[in-house]
């Protein structure tokens, strides 16, 4: 049981202090994790993080899972989620009571006007640096998917299950040609 | 049934939530703004911010805070439950298996071929952004609106802090709009 609070108060400071989600949250694992408590060896920890961004979910609550598991089992996971999850959960929270109340204040809505631009640039600067480097073939389906899921309101799902498909054939296709070369 | 159709809504975006954050978005949109209109694509811009300056991932800041606004408590607590359970699932099952799944040349090719589709889902996020389908969801309302658009690129190219840059921002929205 003591075990157990240790993980959720690790994972609790880790959700309260993670902004902006995602990759800002790996150096604060990573301290709090391997550093200060040794609970996860350094490997360990890269393949943790490849597992959490090949999973679908919020990277930090895919790491928090394999973190909580690795240490004790599935109660381990839930004390680590738990903790990552609280923090979020109830600072929102708050903020949806309030929010209403002020956001048509004309102080709070001049910044909203002033905060929505910059959000766009977050989302597109890393999108470009990205794109940059890769294939042709790729590039055409970054923008092929980001037309039609925008323009046509397709649903992302779609072409999500799409794409898997397209990488099992390709294997599929690839791995039989080099047997039969072998031959 | 509200609380139903807000937890069969948050567990597809946690199990289709591939590439995490940004990417993230565009499947909250597609389900929140596109297909079930609980909110507006203005709100969900307003949403997006928030959750930049406040602890903890979009996907779940964005589960409790439609949750909330569609269904007021138990709406935010059903929506993030639903949010986390495939991650949860998902990510013992992997933990369980990883050493012998890391080599297969089949999860290989799927997440290969997945990352073109990931970044194209971060681009319609941005794209219905950019341009909504009505005026009052408009992110951009002037030139001043594409100064700090402009701006704000600049300094994610140049690695300034998020959180900085959204408080910035805001500061430079009052200044703007609210003192001239």
């Amino acid at each position: 049981m003591a075990e157990l609070l240790k993980i959720f108060y690790s994972f609790f400071k880790i959700g309260l202090f993670t902004f902006g989600g995602g990759f800002a949250m790996i150096p604060l694992i990573e301290r709090e994790v391997i550093e200060r408590r040794g609970w996860i060896a350094k490997d360990d920890f890269v393949d943790m993080l490849v597992l959490a961004q090949s999973a679908p979910g919020p990277i930090a609550l895919n790491t928090a899972v394999f973190a909580g598991y690795k240490l004790r089992g599935f109660a381990g996971a839930m004390a680590a989620v738990l903790g990552v999850v609280i923090p979020s959960f109830s600072v929102i929270l708050l903020v949806a009571i309030f929010f209403a109340n002020i956001r048509y204040n004309p102080v709070v809505d001049a910044a909203f006007k002033g905060m929505r631009p910059a959000v766009v640039a977050l989302i597109v600067a890393p999108l470009m640096g990205i794109v940059k480097g890769m294939a042709w073939w790729a590039m055409v389906v970054v923008v092929a998917v980001g037309l039609m899921v925008w323009y046509f309101s397709i649903s992302p799902i779609f072409f999500l299950v799409a794409g898997a498909a397209a990488g099992v054939i390709y294997v599929f296709l690839t791995s039989r040609k080099a047997k039969s070369d072998q031959r | 049934m509200i609380l139903l159709e807000l937890f069969i809504s948050y567990l597809k975006i946690g199990f289709f939530g591939f590439g995490g954050g940004y990417a993230m978005l565009s499947l909250i949109q597609n389900e929140v703004v596109v297909q079930h209109g609980w909110i507006t694509a203005a709100q969900f811009t307003d949403i997006v911010a928030v959750s930049q300056i406040t602890p903890g991932p979009i996907a779940i800041n964005s589960a409790t805070y439609i949750g909330y606004a569609v269904a007021g408590f138990w709406g935010s607590v059903v929506a993030t439950v639903a949010v986390s359970l495939p991650s949860l699932t998902i990510m013992v099952l992997l933990t369980k298996f990883f050493l012998q799944l890391r080599h297969n040349r089949y999860v290989a090719g799927v997440v290969k071929a997945m990352a073109p589709v990931v970044l194209g889902m971060i681009l319609s996020a941005a794209l219905l952004l950019i341009f909504p389908e009505s005026r009052e969801d408009a992110s951009f309302i002037d030139g001043w609106s594409w100064a700090l658009f402009a701006a704000a690129l600049l300094g994610s190219w140049r690695k300034v802090n998020p959180i900085l840059m959204i408080l910035l921002s805001a500061v430079a929205g009052i200044v703007i709009y609210y003192i001239f």
